[in-house]
């Protein structure tokens, strides 16, 4: 099929930026959307033009590197995917395909398609652990046994890969199922219950600090989360906070 | 020629870490504050190494590609992690674990280091548990295992298909902790470029930032490469597409001595290549070969119309399938280690009996698991007579219970619903056994230079078994380093701060920067891919599943032709001072270019057949055994490690022998 792609250009972080108009032709319903863009960097760097930069690493569906907004979506028009698991067997020969960085105010744009997400760092150094140390001398693991229904529910939570689509997603650019997500999965664990409210408190601290929005309960964040992240997890972050706030 | 000391210990294989780690020099913690140590790599082994380090006391300073320690390539591991625990009552103890990892690597690793490996496996899941990883469990609450290729008991603990990305955030988790105490300075998008020695020590790095492009020095008292492996010398492979081995190059050209590059896992289970545009290979779990029938047509006519696209599988009856594996290894079937299912996949395709419209695909069939669970649940849900339909259709959701995900990746990826037809696979490579030489210290031949995880060479042999590469990240991190690591810096409390401003950092900074200034005005006339994709025919074509001497000689010549080609006519646009994801890869590529030649190098001197590495001049001729693999204990008991004289092919070959005083030789037979 032959494309037009629409790409956000931008040279540095101090640049205005514009989008820019890209044909690219023969390409086929088989390759991976990020293999278009090989095809398309391939294309300008042979006519000595300067490829697109965009992040991408691992190419399937769990670094969390890969961070595109693809016709108004975040990872693009299917589901339960990453921009890397994104197909061209999804769009129509002739189409015109919009390409976007994440746009949020805490996700600086750093070139064309790659954003700053130190912020999700920050957040996770601020409380997103187990203070305990890696000698080996804990006790044994199955000495605390710990429910089935805990152990899944806490896995659900755990498989966010912090790509940022959600931030991405909001309306308010919140980042609240990020950090719920992370919320949850140690609140869900005995592990995690001794240093609940410390955590609850750091990490939402943190998280307003960077400059995310609140959360409005819109739930656009779950529908393009690439793992299913559900919003059960907010909610168990706001009980969390709210104890946490209570107990002082 | 020089003899390679390992620094095995004395005394019974059971009791030698023990000893040694009560007899070896410790730093107090008051003087650990004086001391820095650079980690290079934060996937399992970095990362875990990492926050050890911090939390005894060190200052470590961290560095990863990404833009962030959780996206390292260990993250993409899926199945399990081995601990010899033995919740099961199966029979599982330390021994065991060790045994099955040394002849699953087909004897070619270091007894001590594997035993060692065993006997702290356990000490990893209490540690991940503590951390909040949250592993699989059952009913009662405990902890539940799975069953992996190439042995006998269960001993695979799990967190879903996503073990690799629980253990990661485990131990990126651990190092924030470590970053919000200001123990690690934490250096994200950050590539290393190169070592710096002083005094023949390694005292510290020349890194590329990569957002601002600018060159920095980091100096420290140690330096530890966990880079992990060398896959994408092959283009297409199951690593991430940043994945590369180029601190573990630069090293090697520094004085580190490369042990076994020969040594290569091809993963059978694989998503077959659809055409020259891909970009990678995407691996589903090697568990689906517990359920799954792997065949092809029995008559080159039906492969034909499969691959002209006018043949459906279902169309085949059974009578017409040859189910190979099954055929030729009736005992472990469908089950034989990753290195035999990939060979015979590739013996039948070469055959003509390939599936898919590139030739180069077989099945893995679920038809036969679909009635078989099927019709135990019919029983189990008391359902009489049941249909077939209604069969196959119990049977499918405990398929889908135990493979769920990796069936709709496939779907998404292939387009096909494998509930109803057949799924299509391809060996792609996945991991590299062969690494950076080290002693029982993990430390290379550069003193103050240490090697972890997939990036050194002593654990898995020729080849690695399930769930062990996890569990040798988190070994060497958590519970090897941060002792043998003592040993060495103890001399250095009274050192003080390294300097970065020396003759030593001057000189390997200029030579970073004479390089990165070659790139950029070279204006050849080809990208880095054009060549980066040669290489990786050559690799695959030639230094592939099988191998024969002609070949290997002919791969090093043209490697050799290549890389003079691409220092001629690659064309590196942009510029330096900014992200230049371009010039990132011309780097890259130019160290995978010189390793292809040694890595086919080792595998003309290495003339027989073990594990991943499959020389057709090494087979059995006769008897039942007749056509598989033939190791040659006699000529090539040893390690190879090579030392870097300038072009790859003068590489001078030193070898350790190896000893197996715990363990009894035998040739692997899976009939």
């Amino acid at each position: 099929m032959n494309l037009t792609l629409k790409i956000w250009r931008q040279k540095g972080p101090q640049d205005k930026g514009a989008m820019v108009e890209y044909k690219v032709n023969d390409i086929s319903e088989h390759m991976s959307f990020l293999e278009m863009m090989d095809v398309l960097n391939e294309q300008l760097v042979n006519s000595g033009d300067e490829p697109v930069a965009f992040d991408h690493d691992c190419r399937e569906g769990i670094c969390g590197m890969c961070s595109l907004y693809i016709n108004g979506e975040a990872h693009g028009p299917d589901r339960g995917i990453t921009t890397c698991q994104l197909h061209m067997r999804m769009f129509n020969d002739g189409d015109t395909i919009y390409i976007e960085p994440w746009r949020a105010a805490a996700f600086p744009v750093i070139k064309d398609l790659v954003v700053d997400r130190m912020a999700f760092e920050r957040i996770q150094q601020a409380g997103g652990f187990v203070s305990v140390n890696t000698s080996g001398n804990t006790q044994d693991a199955n000495a605390l046994p710990i429910s089935k229904h805990a152990a899944d529910e806490a896995m659900d939570a755990a498989a966010c890969i912090g790509c940022g689509a959600c931030v991405a997603s909001c309306k308010n650019s919140s980042a609240m199922l990020f950090v719920g997500a992370k919320v949850s999965q140690y609140a869900l664990l005995p592990q995690g219950k001794v240093e609940a409210a410390d955590r609850v408190m750091n990490m939402v601290h943190q998280m307003d600090l960077e400059g995310f929005g609140n959360c409005t309960n819109t739930g656009a964040c779950e529908i393009e989360c690439p793992k299913g992240i559900k919003l059960t997890n907010i909610a168990r972050m706001n009980r969390e906070f709210l104890k946490a706030s209570i107990k002082g | 020629m020089a003899i390679l000391d390992s620094k095995v210990p004395d005394g019974p294989i059971k009791d030698k870490w023990t000893n040694y780690k009560n007899k070896i020099d410790l730093v107090n913690p008051a003087n650990k504050r004086n001391i820095d140590i650079i980690v290079v790599g934060t996937g399992l082994a970095g990362g875990s190494a990492a926050a050890t380090l911090a939390e005894q006391g060190y200052n470590v300073k961290a560095y990863c590609y990404q833009d962030s320690p959780r996206r390292a390539h260990s993250i993409a591991a899926q199945g399990g992690i081995n601990a010899s625990k033995n919740y099961m009552g199966d029979g599982d103890s330390d021994y065991r674990l060790f045994y099955d990892t040394v002849k699953g690597g087909d004897y070619r690793s270091r007894e001590a280091n594997v035993y060692r490996l065993a006997e702290v496996s356990g000490n990893i899941i209490d540690q991940c548990v503590a951390q909040g990883v949250p592993f699989a469990r059952d009913y009662g609450g405990l902890l539940d295992n799975r069953s992996f290729g190439g042995v006998l008991v269960s001993r695979t603990f799990y967190a879903k298909g996503q073990t690799g990305q629980q253990l990661l955030l485990g131990a990126y988790s651990a190092m924030n902790r470590q970053i919000a105490r200001g123990k690690i300075e934490m250096f994200n998008r950050h590539e290393m470029l190169d070592v710096v020695k002083v005094d023949g020590k390694a005292r510290g790095i020349i890194t590329r930032n990569l957002i601002t492009g600018e060159i920095e020095r980091h100096s420290a008292h140690a330096v530890v490469i966990a880079t992990g492996g060398y896959g994408n010398v092959y283009f297409l492979s199951t690593n991430a597409m940043g994945s590369n081995a180029t601190a573990a190059w630069k090293i090697h050209k520094k004085g580190a001595y490369f042990a076994n590059p020969c040594f290569t896992q091809i993963h059978p289970t694989c998503i077959p290549r659809s055409g020259d545009y891909q970009s990678k290979l995407t691996l589903m779990s090697e568990s689906l070969r517990n359920d799954g029938r792997i065949w092809v047509p029995a008559k080159i006519e039906d492969a034909k119309a499969i691959q002209e696209g006018k043949l459906r599988p279902t169309a085949i009856a059974e009578e017409d399938r040859d189910y190979y594996l099954e055929r030729r290894y009736p005992a472990f079937g469908n089950l034989v280690p990753r290195d035999v299912a990939s060979r015979a996949a590739k013996e039948r395709c070469d055959a003509g009996y390939g599936v898919n419209a590139t030739g180069e695909a077989v099945y893995l069939d679920f038809a036969d698991a679909f009635v078989r669970y099927g019709k135990e649940q019919a029983k189990i849900h008391g359902i009489h007579n049941p249909s077939k339909e209604e069969i196959v259709k119990l049977g499918q959701g405990i398929i889908e219970e135990k493979y769920g995900n990796l069936f709709q990746m496939y779907e998404k990826i292939i387009a096909e619903n494998p509930y109803e037809t057949p799924m299509m696979i391809y060996p792609a490579t996945h991991y590299t056994m062969g690494g950076v030489w080290v002693d029982y210290n993990l430390m290379t031949t550069v003193p103050g230079l240490y090697c972890l995880g997939e990036a050194n060479f002593s654990d898995h042999g020729a080849n690695r078994l399930g769930a062990s590469a996890l569990m040798q990240g988190l070994a060497d991190g958590y519970f090897v380093l941060p002792y043998t690591i003592g040993d060495y810096l103890s001399d250095d409390i009274r050192t003080g701060k390294i300097s970065t401003d020396s003759k030593e950092f001057d000189e390997v900074e200029k030579e970073v920067n004479d390089r990165i200034d070659f790139f950029m005005n070279n204006k050849g006339t080809k990208s880095v891919d054009h060549f980066h994709k040669r290489l990786g025919k050559v690799m695959w074509d030639k230094v592939g599943m099988a191998r024969n001497e002609p070949h290997l000689k002919e791969a090093m010549a043209e490697i050799k032709a290549i890389r003079e080609e691409f220092w001629k006519d690659v064309k590196v646009p942009g510029d330096a001072n900014e992200m230049n994801l371009e010039l990132e890869k011309a780097g890259r590529v130019a160290d995978f270019l010189e390793l292809g030649e040694l890595f086919a190098k080792d595998a003309l001197d290495r003339n027989e057949s073990c594990g991943g590495h499959y020389r057709e001049e090494s087979v059995v001729k006769e008897g039942e055994q007749k056509g598989e693999a033939l190791r040659n204990d006699t000529d090539f008991g040893y390690v190879s490690a090579w030392e870097y004289k300038g072009e790859p092919a003068d590489a001078v070959l030193h070898k350790e022998e190896l000893e197996f005083k715990d363990i009894e030789l035998k040739q692997r037979s899976y009939k």
